[in-house]
């Protein structure tokens, strides 16, 4: 298998396989929350 | 100009406009002055795309990946397994798939930046060296700060957000200023600061193609770094390819497309595939050189 082709599966597996055991931990309500809370760093309060 | 050459420009372009208005649906709370509490704001947007923007409706990935790392010895200490696992995984997943094809394609401050550069105004190039700063923001700004700099809690906070980042300060710190008064009431220093950033990157972003993405945009830098194994990817025919530099007369991070290819400044927007003379440059979704030939059928 070419270098580039192994090296998108390894990437592309370890990503889905980030993103689920994310989502197992309950990480989408954690950036929902902060996403749905007005970030005052951003607006440039504080 | 070519017809496909016009097809591609234009599709570009709905492409730019239709993730903009996508990413930013909640037209509601816009009109109210707060931030949308849309369902999909825990998605990892692919872009740069601030979830204080009233009607935003998903998560800006460098504001999310910012307070994982803020958050971690927190959520540690307090026994929660709250790696920021998720947030890291959309960034591959995204950077795998395209690498920096939504720089050019989905961006919404991209498409700021190629608007604004259509001003007729004389233009003059980013020095080459400003190019290396994106890797110090990212390392220092979204990385090492938000993670080692913590208060008596044990939180942090999105240093790049804060202190630089010019689409927030668009999207959410002008909008929430003008709509919400109690917001307006509080602006001070930081908000001059940012203030007085984005109105440089307007002016820069007018006499210089696509600075902000050059110079600083972290996010860009991680989708960057993929585009040596993503999926899709271009191909020049080395072959065919007269080294005339027409291509890098209309690249808007002004790379030779045919001295590489995977180079980690190209956000794919195929200006260079439509000016070249030989027809030798092409793009697709493939993972093998042989695939790749196909897509030129050299």
């Amino acid at each position: 298998m070419e270098k580039r082709k192994f090296l998108f599966f390894v990437f592309l597996f370890l990503s889905v396989a980030l993103i689920v055991l994310g989502l197992l931990g309950g990480e989408f309500r954690v950036v929902w929350q902060k996403a749905v809370t007005v970030c005052l760093e951003c607006i440039g309060i504080g | 100009m070519k017809t496909g050459d016009l097809k591609t420009r234009i599709k570009r372009r709905i492409f730019q406009v239709a993730a903009t208005l996508g990413f930013n649906l909640d037209f509601l709370s816009l009109m109210k002055g707060n931030i949308s509490q849309a369902k999909t704001k825990g998605l990892c947007l692919p872009a740069l795309n601030c979830y204080s923007c009233p009607a935003a409706i998903g998560a800006c990935p460098l504001g999310a990946l910012q307070n994982s790392l803020n958050s971690l010895r927190y959520n540690l200490g307090a026994g929660q397994k709250k790696l920021g696992l998720y947030v890291v995984g959309s960034l591959g997943l995204m950077g795998t798939i395209g690498g920096r094809l939504p720089c050019g394609w989905l961006c919404p401050f991209g498409l700021l930046q190629e608007l604004v550069y259509r001003i007729p105004l004389p233009k003059i190039q980013v020095p080459a060296f400003l190019t290396y700063l994106r890797y110090i923001i990212l390392v220092f700004l979204v990385l090492l700060l938000p993670l080692l700099v913590v208060d008596a809690s044990g939180l942090g906070w999105p240093w790049f957000c804060k202190w630089v980042c010019p689409a927030g300060t668009l999207e959410a710190g002008v909008v929430l200023a003008a709509l919400n008064p109690a917001i307006r009431g509080q602006l001070g220093f930081l908000f001059a600061w940012k203030l007085s950033l984005l109105i440089l990157f307007l002016v820069w972003m007018a006499i210089s193609s696509r600075p902000f993405c050059r110079t600083v945009c972290p996010l860009g830098t991680i989708l960057g770094f993929f585009n040596r194994v993503s999926a899709f990817r271009m191909r020049v025919d080395l072959e065919r390819c007269i080294v005339c530099d027409a291509c890098q007369k209309v690249c808007p991070v002004n790379i030779r497309i045919y001295k590489d290819p995977d180079s980690s400044q190209c956000v794919r927007c195929l200006k260079c595939e439509q000016v070249c003379p030989t027809v030798c440059i092409s793009h697709g979704f493939r993972l093998s050189e042989k695939e790749a030939e196909q897509i030129t059928g050299a």
